[in-house]
Protein backbone atom coordinates (compact mmCIF):
# COMPACT_ATOMS: atom_id res chain seq x y z
CA UNK A 1 0.00 0.00 0.00
CA UNK A 2 2.42 2.79 0.98
CA UNK A 3 4.98 1.96 -1.65
CA UNK A 4 2.90 2.84 -4.50
CA UNK A 5 2.65 6.34 -4.99
CA UNK A 6 -0.72 8.25 -5.67
CA UNK A 7 -0.42 9.69 -8.93
CA UNK A 8 -0.32 13.37 -9.19
CA UNK A 9 -3.27 14.89 -11.40
CA UNK A 10 -0.56 17.48 -12.31
CA UNK A 11 1.70 16.00 -13.60
CA UNK A 12 1.65 13.09 -16.65
CA UNK A 13 4.82 11.36 -17.61
CA UNK A 14 4.59 10.22 -21.05
CA UNK A 15 7.48 8.07 -23.07
CA UNK A 16 6.19 6.17 -26.04
CA UNK A 17 9.25 5.26 -28.42
CA UNK A 18 12.37 7.75 -27.46
CA UNK A 19 13.08 9.92 -24.39
CA UNK A 20 10.18 10.33 -22.11
CA UNK A 21 8.56 13.51 -21.45
CA UNK A 22 6.33 15.70 -19.17
CA UNK A 23 2.80 17.31 -19.50
CA UNK A 24 1.54 19.70 -16.45
CA UNK A 25 -0.23 22.63 -16.57
CA UNK A 26 1.80 26.65 -16.25
CA UNK A 27 -0.28 26.79 -13.18
CA UNK A 28 1.47 24.06 -11.30
CA UNK A 29 4.90 25.09 -12.43
CA UNK A 30 4.49 28.72 -11.33
CA UNK A 31 3.08 27.80 -8.09
CA UNK A 32 5.50 24.88 -7.77
CA UNK A 33 8.94 27.66 -7.98
CA UNK A 34 7.12 30.11 -6.17
CA UNK A 35 6.06 28.23 -3.06
CA UNK A 36 9.43 26.49 -3.16
CA UNK A 37 11.62 29.89 -3.07
CA UNK A 38 9.27 32.35 -0.81
CA UNK A 39 11.80 34.76 0.38
CA UNK A 40 10.80 35.94 3.69
CA UNK A 41 10.78 39.84 4.65
CA UNK A 42 11.55 39.51 8.63
CA UNK A 43 9.50 41.96 10.68
CA UNK A 44 10.48 41.21 14.15
CA UNK A 45 9.08 43.30 17.33
CA UNK A 46 10.08 41.14 20.14
CA UNK A 47 10.26 37.61 21.53
CA UNK A 48 8.43 36.02 18.17
CA UNK A 49 11.29 37.22 16.61
CA UNK A 50 14.00 35.10 19.04
CA UNK A 51 12.15 31.85 17.58
CA UNK A 52 11.69 32.96 14.28
CA UNK A 53 15.77 33.56 14.60
CA UNK A 54 15.76 29.87 16.10
CA UNK A 55 13.83 28.90 13.00
CA UNK A 56 16.09 30.27 10.54
CA UNK A 57 19.37 28.47 12.32
CA UNK A 58 20.47 25.33 11.50
CA UNK A 59 18.44 23.16 13.66
CA UNK A 60 15.21 24.03 12.39
CA UNK A 61 16.66 25.10 8.79
CA UNK A 62 14.83 27.59 7.31
CA UNK A 63 16.34 27.06 3.83
CA UNK A 64 15.11 23.07 3.71
CA UNK A 65 12.10 25.28 2.50
CA UNK A 66 13.52 27.77 0.35
CA UNK A 67 14.13 30.31 2.44
CA UNK A 68 18.01 30.34 2.23
CA UNK A 69 17.67 34.20 2.12
CA UNK A 70 15.89 36.75 4.39
CA UNK A 71 15.48 39.51 2.70
CA UNK A 72 15.89 42.34 4.68
CA UNK A 73 14.53 44.47 1.96
CA UNK A 74 11.31 44.69 1.04
CA UNK A 75 11.36 45.20 -2.69
CA UNK A 76 12.87 42.15 -2.75
CA UNK A 77 10.21 39.68 -0.77
CA UNK A 78 7.84 37.50 -0.95
CA UNK A 79 6.58 36.96 2.25
CA UNK A 80 6.44 39.54 4.91
CA UNK A 81 6.77 37.36 8.31
CA UNK A 82 5.42 39.70 11.19
CA UNK A 83 6.86 38.38 14.70
CA UNK A 84 5.81 40.46 17.50
CA UNK A 85 3.54 42.76 18.80
CA UNK A 86 2.65 45.94 16.54
CA UNK A 87 2.01 49.29 18.58
CA UNK A 88 0.90 51.83 17.44
CA UNK A 89 3.48 54.39 16.54
CA UNK A 90 4.67 51.28 14.31
CA UNK A 91 1.70 51.05 12.64
CA UNK A 92 2.32 53.23 9.13
CA UNK A 93 6.09 51.60 8.87
CA UNK A 94 4.47 48.15 8.47
CA UNK A 95 1.77 49.33 6.61
CA UNK A 96 4.63 51.07 4.12
CA UNK A 97 6.31 48.03 3.72
CA UNK A 98 3.51 45.51 3.10
CA UNK A 99 3.10 48.29 0.41
CA UNK A 100 6.49 48.25 -1.28
CA UNK A 101 6.69 44.78 -1.77
CA UNK A 102 5.70 43.57 -4.97
CA UNK A 103 3.01 41.20 -6.28
CA UNK A 104 2.73 38.33 -5.52
CA UNK A 105 3.46 38.76 -1.88
CA UNK A 106 2.04 37.01 1.31
CA UNK A 107 2.05 37.63 4.89
CA UNK A 108 2.42 35.24 8.32
CA UNK A 109 1.29 36.80 11.01
CA UNK A 110 3.56 35.02 13.55
CA UNK A 111 2.51 34.29 17.24
CA UNK A 112 -0.45 35.91 19.74
CA UNK A 113 0.46 39.76 19.68
CA UNK A 114 0.71 39.44 15.40
CA UNK A 115 -2.50 37.90 15.01
CA UNK A 116 -4.99 39.58 18.16
CA UNK A 117 -3.22 41.51 20.11
CA UNK A 118 -2.52 38.81 22.83
CA UNK A 119 -4.88 39.95 25.29
CA UNK A 120 -2.54 41.25 27.90
CA UNK A 121 -1.58 44.15 25.25
CA UNK A 122 -4.49 45.03 25.04
CA UNK A 123 -3.85 48.64 26.40
CA UNK A 124 -3.80 52.12 24.58
CA UNK A 125 -0.33 51.44 22.47
CA UNK A 126 -1.10 47.92 20.98
CA UNK A 127 -2.90 47.19 17.27
CA UNK A 128 -5.03 44.49 18.08
CA UNK A 129 -4.09 42.09 15.50
CA UNK A 130 -2.15 43.32 12.24
CA UNK A 131 -4.92 42.23 10.25
CA UNK A 132 -6.62 45.65 10.43
CA UNK A 133 -3.70 47.16 8.47
CA UNK A 134 -2.60 44.66 6.29
CA UNK A 135 -4.54 41.26 4.75
CA UNK A 136 -2.96 38.22 6.30
CA UNK A 137 -2.77 34.83 5.07
CA UNK A 138 -1.10 32.60 7.77
CA UNK A 139 -2.04 33.01 11.75
CA UNK A 140 0.82 31.34 13.85
CA UNK A 141 -0.99 31.09 17.74
CA UNK A 142 1.32 30.64 19.95
CA UNK A 143 3.16 32.62 22.90
CA UNK A 144 5.92 32.87 21.26
CA UNK A 145 5.29 29.50 18.78
CA UNK A 146 7.99 27.22 18.86
CA UNK A 147 10.01 26.69 15.57
CA UNK A 148 7.59 23.54 14.72
CA UNK A 149 4.31 25.84 14.63
CA UNK A 150 5.93 28.48 12.40
CA UNK A 151 7.39 25.70 10.25
CA UNK A 152 4.39 24.00 9.90
CA UNK A 153 2.45 27.83 9.25
CA UNK A 154 5.10 28.06 6.64
CA UNK A 155 3.94 24.60 5.26
CA UNK A 156 0.41 25.82 5.29
CA UNK A 157 1.62 28.93 3.04
CA UNK A 158 3.16 26.63 0.94
CA UNK A 159 0.21 24.59 0.84
CA UNK A 160 -2.20 27.65 -0.25
CA UNK A 161 0.41 28.97 -2.85
CA UNK A 162 0.21 25.63 -4.34
CA UNK A 163 -3.63 26.02 -4.91
CA UNK A 164 -3.35 29.65 -6.72
CA UNK A 165 -4.82 29.85 -9.88
CA UNK A 166 -3.16 32.32 -12.43
CA UNK A 167 -6.41 33.42 -14.00
CA UNK A 168 -7.76 34.46 -10.42
CA UNK A 169 -7.03 38.23 -10.55
CA UNK A 170 -8.23 39.01 -7.29
CA UNK A 171 -5.61 37.10 -5.78
CA UNK A 172 -2.99 39.57 -6.70
CA UNK A 173 -5.23 42.29 -5.82
CA UNK A 174 -3.40 45.14 -3.70
CA UNK A 175 -6.27 46.39 -1.55
CA UNK A 176 -5.44 49.53 -1.58
CA UNK A 177 -6.23 51.65 1.64
CA UNK A 178 -9.30 54.34 1.79
CA UNK A 179 -7.21 57.44 1.22
CA UNK A 180 -9.04 59.38 3.92
CA UNK A 181 -9.75 56.95 6.60
CA UNK A 182 -6.34 55.01 5.73
CA UNK A 183 -8.18 52.13 6.59
CA UNK A 184 -8.58 48.93 4.28
CA UNK A 185 -11.41 47.36 5.97
CA UNK A 186 -14.30 49.20 7.76
CA UNK A 187 -13.84 50.87 10.93
CA UNK A 188 -16.99 48.88 12.48
CA UNK A 189 -14.84 45.72 11.25
CA UNK A 190 -12.32 46.75 13.19
CA UNK A 191 -13.46 47.66 16.19
CA UNK A 192 -15.40 44.11 16.58
CA UNK A 193 -12.13 42.18 15.76
CA UNK A 194 -10.66 44.60 18.64
CA UNK A 195 -13.47 43.91 21.32
CA UNK A 196 -12.07 42.91 24.68
CA UNK A 197 -12.21 39.28 25.54
CA UNK A 198 -11.33 37.32 28.94
CA UNK A 199 -10.09 39.25 31.68
CA UNK A 200 -9.15 42.26 29.38
CA UNK A 201 -13.24 42.92 29.74
CA UNK A 202 -12.39 44.00 33.33
CA UNK A 203 -9.60 46.76 32.20
CA UNK A 204 -11.61 49.57 30.20
CA UNK A 205 -12.19 51.94 32.70
CA UNK A 206 -9.30 52.85 35.00
CA UNK A 207 -11.08 52.98 39.23
CA UNK A 208 -10.78 56.54 39.80
CA UNK B 1 35.27 67.77 17.19
CA UNK B 2 37.58 66.68 19.96
CA UNK B 3 37.38 67.63 23.65
CA UNK B 4 39.39 66.80 26.70
CA UNK B 5 38.24 63.40 28.51
CA UNK B 6 38.81 62.68 31.48
CA UNK B 7 37.64 59.60 33.03
CA UNK B 8 35.44 59.25 36.17
CA UNK B 9 36.89 56.81 38.57
CA UNK B 10 34.18 55.69 41.15
CA UNK B 11 35.34 56.58 44.56
CA UNK B 12 38.04 58.66 43.42
CA UNK B 13 37.04 61.56 45.55
CA UNK B 14 36.70 59.02 48.98
CA UNK B 15 39.47 59.11 51.38
CA UNK B 16 41.85 56.76 51.30
CA UNK B 17 40.94 54.75 53.81
CA UNK B 18 37.09 54.63 52.78
CA UNK B 19 35.84 51.15 53.73
CA UNK B 20 35.74 49.65 50.30
CA UNK B 21 32.03 48.70 48.99
CA UNK B 22 30.03 45.82 49.85
CA UNK B 23 26.19 44.98 48.78
CA UNK B 24 24.00 46.45 51.57
CA UNK B 25 23.21 43.35 53.39
CA UNK B 26 20.05 43.57 55.93
CA UNK B 27 19.10 47.39 55.32
CA UNK B 28 16.23 48.53 57.83
CA UNK B 29 13.24 50.15 56.15
CA UNK B 30 13.74 53.28 58.26
CA UNK B 31 16.71 54.69 60.01
CA UNK B 32 19.45 54.12 57.98
CA UNK B 33 21.80 57.21 58.41
CA UNK B 34 20.81 59.21 55.69
CA UNK B 35 23.32 60.69 52.46
CA UNK B 36 25.50 63.06 54.09
CA UNK B 37 24.41 65.34 51.09
CA UNK B 38 20.74 65.43 52.28
CA UNK B 39 22.20 67.73 54.98
CA UNK B 40 24.73 69.92 53.24
CA UNK B 41 21.26 70.79 51.06
CA UNK B 42 19.45 71.92 54.05
CA UNK B 43 22.33 73.95 55.41
CA UNK B 44 22.47 75.44 51.72
CA UNK B 45 19.12 75.75 51.11
CA UNK B 46 17.37 75.96 54.09
CA UNK B 47 14.00 77.56 52.83
CA UNK B 48 13.89 74.91 50.08
CA UNK B 49 14.55 71.61 51.32
CA UNK B 50 11.04 70.32 52.91
CA UNK B 51 11.92 66.99 54.03
CA UNK B 52 14.61 64.41 54.59
CA UNK B 53 13.45 60.57 53.89
CA UNK B 54 15.29 56.96 54.33
CA UNK B 55 13.70 54.69 52.96
CA UNK B 56 15.72 51.74 52.55
CA UNK B 57 18.69 52.40 52.76
CA UNK B 58 18.13 55.39 49.86
CA UNK B 59 17.83 58.88 50.74
CA UNK B 60 14.79 60.88 49.66
CA UNK B 61 14.83 64.84 49.61
CA UNK B 62 11.71 66.92 48.76
CA UNK B 63 12.47 69.98 47.66
CA UNK B 64 10.43 73.16 46.64
CA UNK B 65 9.59 73.09 42.71
CA UNK B 66 10.85 76.55 41.88
CA UNK B 67 14.53 76.22 43.71
CA UNK B 68 15.01 72.83 41.88
CA UNK B 69 17.24 73.82 38.84
CA UNK B 70 19.81 76.09 41.28
CA UNK B 71 19.61 72.73 43.72
CA UNK B 72 20.82 70.36 40.94
CA UNK B 73 23.25 72.70 39.41
CA UNK B 74 24.81 73.13 43.35
CA UNK B 75 25.24 69.45 43.50
CA UNK B 76 26.94 69.09 40.04
CA UNK B 77 29.27 71.86 40.42
CA UNK B 78 30.00 71.81 44.53
CA UNK B 79 33.57 69.92 44.58
CA UNK B 80 32.01 68.20 48.35
CA UNK B 81 28.86 66.79 46.44
CA UNK B 82 30.04 66.30 42.83
CA UNK B 83 26.66 64.26 41.26
CA UNK B 84 27.96 63.88 38.13
CA UNK B 85 25.37 60.91 36.85
CA UNK B 86 21.20 62.27 36.25
CA UNK B 87 20.33 58.17 36.50
CA UNK B 88 15.84 58.95 35.77
CA UNK B 89 14.04 61.45 35.59
CA UNK B 90 10.27 60.21 35.94
CA UNK B 91 6.78 61.05 38.22
CA UNK B 92 4.29 58.97 40.26
CA UNK B 93 0.52 60.03 40.65
CA UNK B 94 -1.25 58.53 43.13
CA UNK B 95 -4.82 57.07 43.42
CA UNK B 96 -6.38 59.45 45.81
CA UNK B 97 -7.10 62.79 44.90
CA UNK B 98 -5.87 64.67 47.51
CA UNK B 99 -2.15 63.47 47.36
CA UNK B 100 0.02 65.76 44.75
CA UNK B 101 1.80 64.28 41.76
CA UNK B 102 5.89 63.71 42.84
CA UNK B 103 8.32 64.41 40.25
CA UNK B 104 11.59 62.31 40.71
CA UNK B 105 15.32 62.84 39.50
CA UNK B 106 17.73 59.63 40.32
CA UNK B 107 21.21 61.64 41.09
CA UNK B 108 24.30 59.40 41.52
CA UNK B 109 28.09 61.11 42.36
CA UNK B 110 30.22 58.44 41.24
CA UNK B 111 33.51 60.05 43.18
CA UNK B 112 31.43 60.27 46.44
CA UNK B 113 29.31 56.54 45.62
CA UNK B 114 26.32 58.32 46.94
CA UNK B 115 23.13 57.89 45.67
CA UNK B 116 20.30 60.87 45.78
CA UNK B 117 16.77 61.07 45.16
CA UNK B 118 15.16 64.63 44.73
CA UNK B 119 11.84 65.38 44.64
CA UNK B 120 9.26 67.88 44.07
CA UNK B 121 5.53 67.65 44.59
CA UNK B 122 2.92 69.52 42.16
CA UNK B 123 -0.68 69.96 43.67
CA UNK B 124 -3.42 68.11 40.94
CA UNK B 125 -4.74 71.00 40.69
CA UNK B 126 -1.83 73.48 39.91
CA UNK B 127 -0.04 73.95 36.22
CA UNK B 128 2.37 71.01 36.03
CA UNK B 129 5.28 72.24 35.12
CA UNK B 130 9.15 72.05 37.51
CA UNK B 131 11.88 73.46 35.91
CA UNK B 132 14.01 71.32 33.30
CA UNK B 133 18.04 70.40 34.02
CA UNK B 134 18.77 69.99 30.92
CA UNK B 135 20.83 72.70 31.43
CA UNK B 136 23.28 70.60 33.84
CA UNK B 137 22.56 67.18 32.58
CA UNK B 138 22.24 66.43 28.63
CA UNK B 139 20.77 62.92 29.39
CA UNK B 140 17.89 64.78 31.11
CA UNK B 141 16.74 65.42 27.10
CA UNK B 142 14.75 61.96 26.45
CA UNK B 143 14.11 61.15 30.32
CA UNK B 144 12.41 64.53 30.60
CA UNK B 145 10.42 63.65 27.24
CA UNK B 146 9.41 60.92 28.08
CA UNK B 147 7.93 62.35 31.29
CA UNK B 148 6.30 64.72 29.74
CA UNK B 149 5.04 62.45 26.94
CA UNK B 150 3.81 60.02 30.15
CA UNK B 151 2.09 62.65 32.36
CA UNK B 152 2.05 65.77 30.94
CA UNK B 153 4.75 67.35 33.00
CA UNK B 154 6.30 70.39 31.13
CA UNK B 155 9.85 71.07 31.85
CA UNK B 156 10.06 75.02 31.34
CA UNK B 157 13.96 75.22 29.80
CA UNK B 158 13.74 72.39 27.56
CA UNK B 159 15.06 72.85 24.91
CA UNK B 160 12.52 70.65 22.16
CA UNK B 161 9.76 69.43 24.75
CA UNK B 162 7.75 66.62 22.54
CA UNK B 163 6.56 63.44 23.02
CA UNK B 164 9.02 60.64 22.87
CA UNK B 165 6.82 57.18 22.85
CA UNK B 166 3.83 58.56 21.68
CA UNK B 167 3.62 59.69 17.86
CA UNK B 168 3.93 63.57 18.09
CA UNK B 169 0.34 63.89 16.78
CA UNK B 170 -1.05 61.32 19.60
CA UNK B 171 -4.09 63.23 21.03
CA UNK B 172 -6.08 61.10 23.43
CA UNK B 173 -3.79 62.44 26.84
CA UNK B 174 -0.77 61.12 29.02
CA UNK B 175 -1.41 57.59 29.34
CA UNK B 176 0.19 57.28 32.89
CA UNK B 177 -1.99 59.35 34.16
CA UNK B 178 -4.52 57.56 36.69
CA UNK B 179 -7.64 58.78 35.11
CA UNK B 180 -6.48 57.49 31.80
CA UNK B 181 -8.29 54.71 30.71
CA UNK B 182 -6.54 51.37 29.89
CA UNK B 183 -7.51 50.99 25.86
CA UNK B 184 -7.30 54.69 25.54
CA UNK B 185 -10.08 57.76 24.92
CA UNK B 186 -11.16 56.64 21.37
CA UNK B 187 -12.13 53.23 19.74
CA UNK B 188 -9.49 51.13 18.31
CA UNK B 189 -10.71 52.18 14.07
CA UNK B 190 -10.26 55.78 15.55
CA UNK B 191 -6.62 55.45 16.82
CA UNK B 192 -5.97 52.96 14.07
CA UNK B 193 -6.93 56.07 11.83
CA UNK B 194 -4.82 58.36 13.68
CA UNK B 195 -1.71 56.17 13.84
CA UNK B 196 -1.80 55.25 10.12
CA UNK B 197 -2.28 59.33 9.26
CA UNK B 198 1.13 59.88 11.35
CA UNK B 199 3.99 59.83 8.98
CA UNK B 200 6.94 58.25 10.23
CA UNK B 201 9.69 60.18 7.98
CA UNK B 202 7.38 63.93 8.92
CA UNK B 203 9.63 65.24 11.58
CA UNK B 204 13.43 64.40 11.93
CA UNK B 205 15.63 64.18 15.16
CA UNK B 206 18.35 66.13 15.68
CA UNK B 207 20.86 63.03 15.15
CA UNK B 208 18.76 62.86 11.34
CA UNK B 209 19.83 66.69 10.64
CA UNK B 210 23.15 66.54 11.72
CA UNK B 211 23.50 64.07 8.64
CA UNK B 212 22.20 66.56 6.38
CA UNK B 213 24.91 68.96 7.61
CA UNK B 214 27.41 66.34 6.62
CA UNK B 215 26.14 66.52 3.13
CA UNK B 216 29.08 68.18 1.92
CA UNK B 217 31.20 64.74 3.02
CA UNK B 218 29.13 62.41 1.38
CA UNK B 219 30.30 60.51 -1.99
CA UNK B 220 30.10 62.35 -5.20
CA UNK B 221 27.26 60.15 -6.99
CA UNK B 222 25.33 60.06 -3.54
CA UNK B 223 25.43 63.69 -3.72
CA UNK B 224 24.27 64.18 -6.94
CA UNK B 225 21.09 61.96 -6.83
CA UNK B 226 19.98 63.67 -3.40
CA UNK B 227 20.32 66.97 -5.13
CA UNK B 228 18.19 65.83 -7.91
CA UNK B 229 15.39 64.92 -5.83
CA UNK B 230 15.92 61.42 -5.49
CA UNK B 231 13.80 60.51 -2.30
CA UNK B 232 14.57 57.40 0.32
CA UNK B 233 12.77 55.46 1.75
CA UNK B 234 9.76 55.08 -0.66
Amino acid sequence: MGLSRRPDPAITQLSSGGDPWTTTRLDFVVNWARANSLWPMPFGTACCAIEFMATAASRFDLARFGMERQSFSPRQADVLICAGRVPFKLAPVLRRIWQQMPQPKWCISMGSCASSGNGIFDNYAVVQGIDTIIPVDVYVPGCPPRPEGLLYGIMLLQKKVMNERSADKSLRNEMEPDPRSQLYIPAPMIDEVSEPFGNSVHQTRSGL
Amino acid sequence: MSTSFTPVVAGSALASDAPAPATAKSVPRQGETPNPSAAALQARFPTAVKQVRVVWGETTVIVDGGQLLEIVQWLHDDPSQRYDFLSDVTAVEFRDLELPIEVVWHLRSLPYRRFLRLKVLLEKGSPLEVPSVWSVYRAADWLERECYDMFGIRFSGHPDLRRLLMWEQYREGYPLRKDFPLRGRFSRSEQLRQALAANPEARYTKEELSIAQAFEDLPDDMRRRLSAGEKTGE
